[in-house]
């Protein structure tokens, strides 16, 4: 089996290649069928999660939300390599803190828009809700 | 002595998993060279890049997330989206991400067949991903379904044609890294560029993981 090389450091781990050390090219595309297939049971899911009458309605939307939140996991962990190995320290701080903003951002508009919306006086002017 | 050093080598920035290590000594075993390789840091600096387009895509999502039920009177997803076509989307861009990540591998094997055929399945399938927005967003446009018709439809095509563009200059990126490593071979410094595009390419396909949760299968629920 041929050996991938790059230069590698004990150490430090770039984003995207797999841990430290010699692979197989087999051992690598072995990673990425098993991130292709979690992702695609995922993706199945959240499809029929969203199209079935099965569950109870108002629990669909937290459904969908965790099922992206796990597919966006296993996006990270097997196509981008985001590990929680030591040597993959720096990435995954550099994550943590676009997670924070991206969670300030989205949790804190829909936050303080809905408030907005419900404490709005009703204008007489707007046009009837539709319905 | 050796035993204690072994933490150290396992945690090398000593964050808590091994009893703390001065940092000049940290920095003299860290590389032969000093710092970290070209590689690391490169790949390091577009995943900053990365996270920071990630950042720009979540106002947009903040703002659909605000506007979704603004539709004016006009239609809503529930009457624009297909199922089917996103499911496809969602396919195209799923498998285009996986074909990326055996690209990588086959630039870092050297192994050409597998480098160029994964790219050339990539773009492909990206450009397929391409070619059913097109026409999803045509068919919306010619029912007077355009991005001025309600607050919704701006979002929605803010937000999903930003991702779109985004493919557009991924698609554009990937032709110029088959020609670079056809011209220039595997040296070093166009292996950091294809990483650096795979890196690209993962997370567009992330991005559209939150596209088809929240606008379309959310849409599509309610």
């Amino acid at each position: 089996m041929s050996e991938i090389r790059a230069d590698r450091d004990p150490h430090d781990q770039a984003p995207g290649d797999e841990a430290a050390g010699g692979h197989d090219i087999a051992e690598g595309v072995i990673g990425y069928m098993v991130g292709l297939f979690l992702a695609t049971l995922l993706t199945a899911v959240s499809f029929f999660v969203s199209q079935t009458t099965l569950v109870w309605r108002p629990s669909i939307p937290v459904a969908l939300s965790v099922l992206g939140a796990a597919q966006i996991g296993v996006h990270l962990v097997f196509f981008l390599h985001i590990t929680t190995g030591p040597d993959n320290v720096n990435n995954v701080l550099a994550l943590a803190f676009g997670v924070l903003i991206v969670l300030l951002v989205i949790v804190g508009s829909v936050w303080i828009m809905y408030h907005l919306n419900e404490n709005m006086m009703p204008m007489v002017m707007d046009a009837p809700a539709p319905k | 002595m050796s035993v204690a050093q072994e933490p150290a080598r396992r945690d090398p920035y000593g964050v808590g998993r091994a009893p703390r290590v001065p940092f000049r000594q940290l920095s003299a075993e860290h590389a032969e060279g000093g710092v970290a390789s070209k590689r690391i840091v490169v790949a390091y600096g577009f995943w900053i890049f990365l996270l920071s387009d990630i950042v720009m895509f979540s106002s947009f999502f903040a703002t659909y997330a605000v506007l979704t039920n603004e539709t004016a009177g006009g239609p809503s997803g529930r009457d624009l989206f297909h199922l089917d076509v996103v499911a496809l989307e969602t396919a195209f861009l799923l498998l285009s991400s996986f074909t990326c990540g055996l690209a990588n591998i086959g630039a870092l094997a050297r192994r050409s067949l597998m480098y160029y055929g994964n790219m050339a399945a990539t773009g492909l399938l990206g450009g397929g991903f391409l070619f059913l927005e097109m026409r999803e967003f045509a068919g919306m446009i010619a029912i007077g379904a355009g991005p001025q018709r309600s607050a919704f439809l701006s979002a929605f095509f803010s937000l999903v044609g930003c991702h779109g563009l985004h493919v557009t200059l991924g698609l554009l990126w990937l032709l110029t890294m088959m020609a670079q490593v056809y011209a220039k071979g595997y040296r070093a410094d166009i292996q950091r560029r294809v990483l650096c595009f795979a890196l690209f390419w993962h997370t567009l396909d992330i991005i559209w993981v939150g596209i088809f949760t929240v606008v379309y299968l959310t849409g599509l629920a309610k």
